[in-house]
């Protein structure tokens, strides 16, 4: 499905972790969607997607949050956001919850048609398949769980990586296997957690690389986390940051100096 | 078996602590995942065969109480006999009457997972039979009086001196006085101590991979062939099986079979598949003289007319727990009853009820990778998202959890007051941690903080930097 309208505008989902913890992950967002020749606005009516709801049995909030975002993006072309998970709870669950309510279902399904994750709609709606970019680093890539598996999306990001000048760019061995963040799962069961953590990051130095970057940003303060417990240096960023041009200032669990 | 599901949190615990069982599991993720990658690669049909075989068992369990009747007909029909059990205990008491009524005093068990879940052994054992297990993974259990925690591999969690060392204790008194440490060796030793028990058991017991109603013939699959001496050698054959087991024809077995070794061991097929039908016949050589089939319910048919039907069409294979990176993690007895893993998650709590194994559905990232290797493509992520929707709204979850929930879900619910509040947070959060850029502590905060550092947030909001930045666009 390839994009059809003139101009299209779109509607950034922040997602909840961009805005609090990472706004420059957003701020990347925007600039990607820019550059690909889209006019981006962002409704002010968005908080979270309702995925700790939704996960955790009380479908009843989750169920007004889903019909909260339905509203906030009623009016746009098309709605992108920065991460596989949430996007994929909207464009895959958001109908679930609406399986006995005609009304609420036809919303949900026509959201659902036009949501996508950010990188797979760089590349899979606005026919993107190089991206003016450069970066110093020999980079892996982390396959977050629901943008693999509810998605699809695996192919795109390395695409693009391949075009970012500079990046050296090393297979992550495992890259498909979870990290352990699970949302609220990483709270719940820390021991268990921890462990899957510390397994993804000896993956990580096993590959060489001096940067991992991933496409959800709860896996990277997950495996970020992991990785200064484990007193390692290793850059932490958001895909979009670098593909934007963005990842310049402190990765992610680094301070300032 | 009694359930210790409720003490998920202990075991896990300690399972992560325990060297070997880590190194066990290292290799089963090696050996498991491998060879089945490249036996589905190999098989360009593979992804069709997958929903053929969810087709199969839709069809079976739109039209379950059919096939039952049909499968008992003709089980009777060879000259076999049927008994329907809705319990364990239940199950349990038919065994042990016609192992009485056959004047048995010995017993021999083929593996299976239904007689796991019967307790079937404890039963055998009360009523004063010496049983046998023939599997040898089994077979090593009985002895160090453990319980599987794989349902493929049952001893994976085994290393091989444990198993010298036990075949040297209970093996010395059958004349093998010296400790093997050869794999062959050992396996060896124990073909001969159980050849013995072959030979001199009055019944045999087997569970079922499929029941084929067509033709009342029972279908398992092992590698070892002890599963066939447990048929025919005995003069009483007694199979144990769940009521989903039966399918409708040979021809849906042959699809089921290419799935099952493939998901299950990364095997084209396993080293035996063996049918059954019925006792011996008066032109046959050799079998059993009596036939019978226990067929237990145990919740099954609850779950058929409820939103975890589609579970029912399990075939034991276990690549969902091969694929777990949480089994991967603590092992099957962390699971504390019979089936763990993805599968066990779900099937537990509706087997030793739902309050008794809270912790197993919520232990789990919903990561997919189960619902992508399972040869009949069960939603398991859904199956474990409904069974948290049923301990939500019977309030299970522990009550600082949902009050923690409710908070998230007030605020996210005004946007406004959620953009005041959050500015002032992250932006104290940001100030706090701008130098070192992670927090080792953090209040509130303990369960991430326990396993690694949480990175310092950047300190303005998005929404709150966008909003700025447009405002000075317009100035
Ligand atoms: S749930 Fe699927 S993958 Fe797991 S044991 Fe059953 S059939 Fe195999």
């Amino acid at each position: 499905m390839i994009n059809e309208h003139v101009n299209p505008s779109v509607g950034l989902f922040v997602t909840c972790l961009a805005d609090l913890y990472r706004p420059s992950v957003a701020f990347a967002a925007v600039k990607l969607l820019e550059d690909a020749g889209v006019t981006v606005e962002v409704p002010r009516a968005q908080t979270c997607c309702g995925q700790p709801a939704l996960n955790n049995g009380d479908l009843g909030h989750a169920r007004v949050l889903a019909m909260q975002v339905i509203d906030a993006f009623a009016e746009f072309d098309y709605v992108v956001g920065p991460s596989g998970s949430c996007m994929g709870t909207i464009k895959t669950h958001y109908v679930e919850l609406f399986e006995d309510d005609p009304e609420g279902l036809m919303k949900a399904q026509d959201l659902a048609e036009r949501s996508h994750e950010l990188i797979s709609f760089l590349t899979d709606i606005m026919g993107i398949s190089q991206i003016d970019a450069t970066y110093d680093g020999t980079v892996t890539y982390h396959d977050s769980c629901a943008g693999l598996r509810e998605l699809g999306i695996q192919e795109q990001p390395r695409r693009l990586l391949d075009g970012v000048q500079g990046i050296a760019f090393k297979e992550l061995k495992d890259s498909i296997v979870c990290c352990g963040f699970g949302g609220t799962f990483c709270v719940k069961y820390p021991e268990i957690s921890g462990k899957m953590v510390d397994d993804k990051c000896s993956r990580i130095e096993e590959s060489g690389a001096d940067t991992v970057l991933a496409g959800d940003l709860g896996c990277l303060l997950n495996i970020a986390g992991r990785l200064r417990r484990r007193g390692e240096t290793t850059r932490v960023y958001h895909i979009a940051e670098v593909l934007a041009g963005m990842a310049g200032g402190p990765s992610i669990g680094d301070g300032e100096n | 078996m009694e359930s210790k599901s409720h003490d998920f949190k202990v075991r896990s615990g300690q399972a992560l602590k325990d060297p070997f069982l880590q190194s066990a599991l290292e290799n089963l993720s090696l050996g498991f995942v491998e060879s089945r990658r490249k036996c589905a690669e190999a098989l360009p049909e593979f992804e069709a065969l997958r929903d053929l075989g969810k087709n199969i068992y839709d069809h079976t369990l739109e039209n379950l109480d059919f096939y039952l009747r049909r499968y008992e007909e003709k089980v009777i029909e060879s000259g076999g006999h049927v008994h329907w059990a809705s319990t364990p205990d239940e199950a349990c008491r038919i065994a042990t009457d016609i192992c009485d009524q056959a004047k048995a005093k010995k017993v021999i068990r083929g593996k299976s997972m239904i007689g796991e879940e019967m307790g079937i052994n404890d039963a055998l054992d009360e009523a004063g039979f010496e049983t046998t297990e023939t599997d040898l993974g089994e077979y090593i259990l009985q002895l160090a009086e453990e319980p599987p925690s794989h349902i493929v591999a049952p001893a994976i969690h085994k290393t091989k001196d444990e198993i010298s060392d036990l075949f040297q204790v209970y093996h010395a008194d059958r004349g093998f006085t010296e400790r093997q440490t050869e794999r062959t060796a050992l396996v060896q030793e124990a073909r001969q101590v159980l050849r013995e028990s072959f030979i001199s058991a009055d019944v045999g017991i087997t569970g079922a991979n499929f029941l084929i109603a067509e033709t009342g013939s029972n279908i398992i699959v092992t590698n070892e062939g002890n599963g066939d001496l447990t048929c025919t050698l005995p003069k009483v054959h007694i199979v144990t099986a769940a009521i989903d087991k039966v399918i409708p024809s040979v021809e849906d077995a042959m699809v089921l079979l290419r799935l099952l070794g493939r998901s299950a061991t990364g095997q084209e097929i396993t080293a035996y598949t063996t049918f059954t039908t019925g006792p011996k016949r008066a032109e046959d050589d050799d079998g059993p003289e009596e036939y019978h089939v226990i067929l237990l319910d145990n919740g099954r048919s609850t779950m058929l007319a409820n939103e975890f039907r589609d579970m029912l069409r399990c075939i034991r294979c276990g690549a969902c727990m091969n694929h777990c990176p949480v089994y991967g993690s603590v092992g099957g007895h962390a699971y504390g009853w019979v089936y763990p893993g993805p599968m066990g998650s779900v099937l537990t709590p509706m087997m030793v009820g739902l309050d008794k194994a809270v912790d197993l559905p919520n232990a789990c990232t919903l990561n997919g990778r189960c619902q992508d290797v399972c040869p009949v493509r069960i939603p398991l992520p859904k199956l474990l998202r409904a069974h948290r929707t049923w301990q939500h709204e019977r309030k299970f979850n522990s009550s600082v959890f949902r009050f923690g929930l409710g908070i998230w879900t007030f605020f996210a619910r005004h946007p406004n007051l959620y953009q005041f509040c959050t500015r002032i947070v992250m932006s104290v959060m940001g100030s706090l941690g701008r130098r070192k850029g992670v927090f080792n502590r953090m209040p509130f905060a303990g369960g991430w903080t326990q396993a690694r550092d949480l990175p310092t947030p950047q300190g303005k909001t998005f929404q709150a930097a966008w909003r700025a930045k447009q405002r000075e666009k317009k100035q």
